[in-house]
Formats: C-alpha cells, structure tokens, sequence
C-alpha cells in the first residue's frame, strides 16, 4: 500500500521521470536479450512480440471485464475479426482491394468496433453469468464462421498477410514489431487511462460496482456497457491486426476458446480493473511457457489450477483493482478522509455483501 | 473485386428440399442426440437451479465419464474393432457394469469439485464472477489432466450394441440404440423428477433453492443438500456418457465434453434453468432444432445453429419456454 501511496503522492512529471527509464527498458529488452530472461525455445524478440501482443489484448479485454464488470469469454472473436479484416485486405489470397497494412490497423479497428456494436446490442441487455456464456456462443459463432465460409478460407487461410505490392512485409525482424506494438499498447494505456478517469470511466466503474444503482443514480448502463463493449472490441482487433501482420498468415487455426480463456487469465490472474496488473497477467500468460519450455505442456493444467486457486485466496488478482472515483479529485479526495485515496478495492470481484443473493 | 467475396455462392445454401427430405430421419436423430443433451442439462439446471451458479465444468463432469465407460469396456476385455456377438443378458450386464462405474465416475469428480473449487467460494461468499471463473479454471484442469493422461488423440471405438434397425417411422429407420438412448433419457428424467419432488431429500432440496437461509432455518442441512445435487448431476451425467459412446463410440476424446456442455447448457436455458422438465423439453427441442438446421444449411453448420439458438433465446426470452422453477415447484 505504501508504495502505491507514495507513488499517487509524486507529481505528474516526477511519475513520468520514474516511468520514462522504465519504458526505455522495456523497448530495448529485446535488443539486450538478457541471459536469465532470454527465452531458449523461441528466439527472444518473437518471444516479446507475444507478450506484447497477449499485454494489448489484456488491455482491451480489461477494459471490458475490468472496468464495466462484463465477463466475455469470447473475446477471441474480436481478435479473430481483426485479424481477418487485414488479412482480407493485405494477403494476395484475397480477391479484396489491397491496402497498405498500416491502413488496415484503424480499419480493423472499425470493423471490430461494428461487430462490437452487433454483438454488444442484443447481448449487454442480460446479465452476469449469462451474458458471459453468450459471449463464449458469439465468440464461437465466429470461429466457424471462419471454418465454414468459403471467403474466409477455413484452414488454407491467407498467406503473406501484411506484404505490401512488391511483396515484402512490413518488417523483417521481430523486434520492430515488438517496438510497433510496444508503441501501440503505450498509445492505447494512455487513451484508455483519460477514458477512465472520464464521465464514461465513472459510468464504468457505478455499472461495474452496482448496475441496479448505476441505472437509478441517471447511469444509462445500456449504452455505457456498449461503449465498453466497443473499446474493448476496437483493443482486440488491433491486436489482431497485428498478430496477423508479424505472423504474415491467417487461417482458422489460431482463434479458439482456449485461446479467449487465456486472455481473460491473462486479466483476472494480473488483476482485472488494473492496468499495471493486467500487463503482468499478459507477461506472465505469455512469458512463462516459452521461458521454461519443460512446462510447456503442463502450461493450460497450471493456468487452470491457477485460477481456482487465486479465485479462492485473492479474487481480485495479483495487484488488485483501484479507481479513483472523484477524476482530478485526488488531491480533493485526500483532503477530505485525511489519506491517501484508498478508496474502495472492489469490483464486481469483490466480496458480495451478505443476505442480498438474487 | 469486392463482388467476388460478396457474390459468391458459397456463403450459406438453403436446401429446404432436403429437409423435407430428412426431416423424419432428422426428426428421430434429434430425439435421440435430445436424449443425452435432456440429461446433461439436468445437471446444469439443478445445480444452477440450487446455487444459481453455472457449473462450467459439467461438461468435464460428462466426459470423465465418458472415459470412465471406456475403460471399463476396456478393463472387461473389449477392444476397439469389430462388434462382439454377445447374448443379451450378458450385454445388459455389462452395459450395466460400465454405467454404474461411470456414473460413480462422474458423480465423484462433480463432489470433488464442488468440495474443492466452489465450497470455499461459499464460505467466503464470493460473488456469481468468481465462482464462474473458478468453473473456468477447473473445467481447463480436468480437460487437460485428461490430455496428459490419454493423449491429445480419440480412444479407438469399442462397441458393444451394433446399430440395427428396429422399426421404421415414416420412413425413418429406428435403432436399437437410438430407442435404448430415448427411453432411458425419459426414464431418467422420470426418475430425476421423482427424486426432486416426492422424497424427502430432494424436498431439502427444493427448500435450499427457494430460500436457503429459511432453508436452514427449518433444519436443512444446506451442505447436505448442495453436495446431494452436484452428485445427481454427476450421476446423470455418467450415464448420459454411457448412451453418448453408444451412440458415438469413438466420443472420448479430452476436449469431446467441451461442445455438449455449451449445447447442453443452452438446451438448459431454453427450456428454462432451474426447471427439470425445461431440461428435458429444452434438451430434446434443441437435438430437432440443430438437426433439422443440419439439413437446411449443411452439416458444417449444425453447430452454429445451436449457438444462434442459444443467443435468441436469451435475447426474447431469458427466462427460457417453461421458466425457472426449482424453486417454485409446488411443496
């Protein structure tokens, strides 16, 4: 706690003083390729790029069950659909108009934002646990969509995804793909940290606490769940596009349920609603099977004797969920309880309060 | 260019003729795949019936049963291959042998679960997320454990019942294993039904699911009650495993529960959770439905429709076509 407080009592500079090195690390991880961490089966930067990708995904995905308290077990489909929009737009597979992979990030991202908006408007109407299993059926409704049109080319999939016209992609060594998705998730952390300390942050975390009382406190629940909803989608696709362009190849293989568990272990095991955790659940998801190589194959066994574990000792993930409720308040806030802003660690992950079992 | 993608014939094919066609065959197919989703949904409904918790893992439940049932064909010396000539006496009993041990199987490991995953999230009153994260969790440690031990591949089939038909329907052939598969669904259900509302424990059971603090009050033993109910589903399910590889020889396969969980779960919601014989109408409704669907689009397809089916349920009408009712069944 104290560490926390004291960082919330630096300035905003002297918090970027601290973070400025720590970023410049993490950039040149790949390049110092560090013999502890170094991964032995993969070669290290594809390595990084994968935590990287799994960290953009955890991102997005905590905007959703995070923030808003929305369990989607089928988030895979949003990556999926990213990754399709840039491979039917890029891969010489494809009879589409080709663009310029770059091109395709945003356009993925509105296209997953779409289908955002398609899945969102009939399901954020039920709640909890039926809106995750919901999920799972839309996420799986996706996957053999891609099995099953004939477009989409099921297993042969699309190859040289990302080429441009002289058939190169975009970038030959993982590392700068890595450095792209780096910037990207530091781009989006920053997007995403004004979102929530904005109007529709606090929507997010009433909705998420309370949504009886959100909708009576004047919280249109309905369409702040959809814009979680979307935000979340628009993370995914995105990192969809990505893993779609470093890979260079696309097919049905690589979008199923496990891989949507994974990305909400990735959340829930870092801490939903915190984004310092949740990027170490993703480092964590992703990291540790390609470091230890041995556990390879234990790994899902681990991930899900994990999770009922830490579900029964701490719900709320490793580094738990905070929010500040009063945005630009801090100071405000201290001022009033005479501390620091320790306000409340719980989500829609948090004990329930006793005899209210609906 | 963009014509090609969206003019192509190959998006979805309506083939009403041969639904027509098919549609008793389907029509006796959808019974008998009914059969097995009515008994794995009854799990489903009453555990959520009890704690309101979807126990995610019920599908790893079934499919430890499922090879609870291979290995005991195998331990009984059958092999994969041809179909042994047994006399029928023989074969009731072994069928029976390998159904009990599954259904010991399966009822073990749904206890187990509830002892191990859920019974400290109730001790710490945990809210609903936690509680299906925590199914999640264990449902990917069954699934796997199962992969270390058997393999990422099928078991070879074991038969021991050779399809045959029976009698025929409009055309549509019956088999001894479809007609075993069907009554035994209802039998069960029969039998589930009278459990829940004649005895004294499911009257216990009942009462937790209508109010557990009242419950309690008026001398449940509500622990009783909570493991008496993952352990009938556990049952149900083991002998939903057994009619499954009848049916499906070739069926024990690690990830092989995955997929009829989701579908017997949606079948659960469609007749209405919580509700017995929402389970069985919801059950047998969604096997016609997906295979009717089947012949109207093509095989490839049958999947996706129990999934829309799933979702339009819950869209129009959550509460499922009979309601959820454990609770409020009569006294």
């Amino acid at each position: 706690m104290s560490l926390r407080e004291r960082w919330n009592a630096l300035s905003r500079p002297a918090q970027w003083a601290v973070l400025l090195p720590v970023v410049a690390l993490v950039y040149f991880l790949p390049v110092l390729d560090p013999p502890v961490i170094a991964t032995t089966g993969t070669d290290f930067p594809t390595a990084m790029f994968d935590v990287a990708r799994y960290a953009l995904v955890a991102v997005g995905l905590n905007v959703v069950v995070g923030q808003a308290g929305l369990l989607d077990l089928g988030y895979v489909g949003f990556f999926a659909v990213g990754a399709y929009v840039t491979a039917l737009f890029t891969s010489p597979s494809s009879s589409l108009h080709k663009l310029p992979f770059l091109w395709t990030l945003p356009l993925a991202m509105v296209v997953t934002m779409i289908f955002g908006v398609i899945l969102g408007t009939p399901t954020l109407r039920l709640r909890g646990d039926y809106l995750a299993i919901v999920t799972l059926g839309f996420g799986e409704i996706i996957r053999l969509l891609a099995d099953n049109v004939d477009p989409l080319r099921g297993q042969r999939g699309f190859e040289r995804v990302g080429a441009d016209n002289a058939g190169q992609p975009l970038f030959t060594h993982a590392t700068q793909w890595y450095w792209l998705t780096v910037t990207i998730i530091i781009a989006v952390l920053l997007l995403v940290g004004n979102l929530e300390r904005s109007r529709v942050g606090r929507a997010w975390v009433a909705i998420r606490e309370d949504e009886d009382v959100a909708e009576i406190m004047g919280v249109p629940t309905y369409k702040f769940k959809i814009w979680a909803f979307v935000m979340g989608a628009a993370i995914g696709g995105l990192s969809g596009a990505l893993y779609a362009g470093k890979l260079g190849f696309v097919n049905n293989q690589s979008f199923d349920v496990v891989t949507s568990m994974l990305f909400l272990a990735a959340v829930v095991l870092g801490g939903a609603g915190n984004k310092v955790g949740v990027l170490l659940g993703a480092a964590v998801v992703a990291y540790l099977p390609m470091r230890f190589v041995q556990i390879a194959k234990y790994n899902y066994l681990i991930f899900g004797l994990a999770l009922i574990i830490l579900m029964i000792f701490r719900p709320q993930g490793l580094l738990g969920a905070r929010q500040h409720l009063l945005a630009y308040g801090r100071q405000a806030y201290q001022r009033l309880i005479g501390r620091g802003d320790q306000i409340s660690g719980d989500s829609a992950l948090a004990p329930e309060k006793t005899g209210g079992r609906s | 260019m963009t014509a090609t993608l969206l003019h192509t014939d190959n998006w979805i094919q309506f083939d009403v003729h041969g639904l027509a066609e098919q549609f008793w065959n389907n029509t006796v197919d959808g019974l008998a795949q009914g059969g097995i989703y009515a008994l794995i949904a009854l799990g489903y409904t009453l555990v959520y019936g009890v704690l309101k918790l979807i126990n995610f893992a019920h599908s790893e439940v079934f499919i430890v049963g499922a090879f609870a049932t291979w290995l005991t064909y195998y331990a009984l010396g059958f092999r994969a291959g041809t179909t042994p000539q047994l006399p029928v006496f023989e074969l009731i009993g072994f069928l029976l042998v390998a159904g009990v041990v599954a259904m010991v199987a399966s009822g073990a490991v749904a206890v187990l679960l509830e002892r191990v995953a859920y019974k400290p999230l109730r001790d710490r009153n945990a809210p609903r997320l936690v509680f299906l994260i925590t199914a999640i969790g264990a449902s990917f440690a069954i699934q796997q454990t199962l992969k270390l031990i058997f393999g990422l591949n099928q078991q070879p089939q074991i038969r021991l019942v050779q399809p045959r038909a029976v009698f025929e329907i409009f055309g549509a052939s019956v088999t001894n294993v479809y007609l075993i598969l069907f009554v035994a669904a209802i039998v069960l259900w029969f039998v589930t039904d009278f459990f829940v509302n004649r005895t004294r424990l499911g009257r216990g059971i009942r009462a937790v699911a209508q109010d557990p603090d009242t419950a309690t009050l008026m001398g449940v033993n509500k622990e009783r009650v909570i493991i008496v109910t993952f352990l009938v589903g556990g049952l149900l399910a083991g002998a939903a495993s057994l009619f499954y590889l009848m049916k499906i020889p070739q069926g024990a396969i690690y990830n092989g529960g995955f997929l009829l969980g989701i579908k017997a779960f949606t079948a659960a919601v469609l007749g209405g959770i919580g509700n017995l014989r929402g389970a069985l109408v919801g059950g047998l409704l969604l096997g016609l439905v997906e295979n009717y669907g089947q012949s109207l689009f093509g095989g490839e397809w049958k999947d996706i429709v129990a999934f829309v089916v799933l979702v339009v349920v819950l869209m129009f009408r959550p509460t499922g076509i009979l309601g959820e009712s454990l609770g409020k069944a009569r006294v």
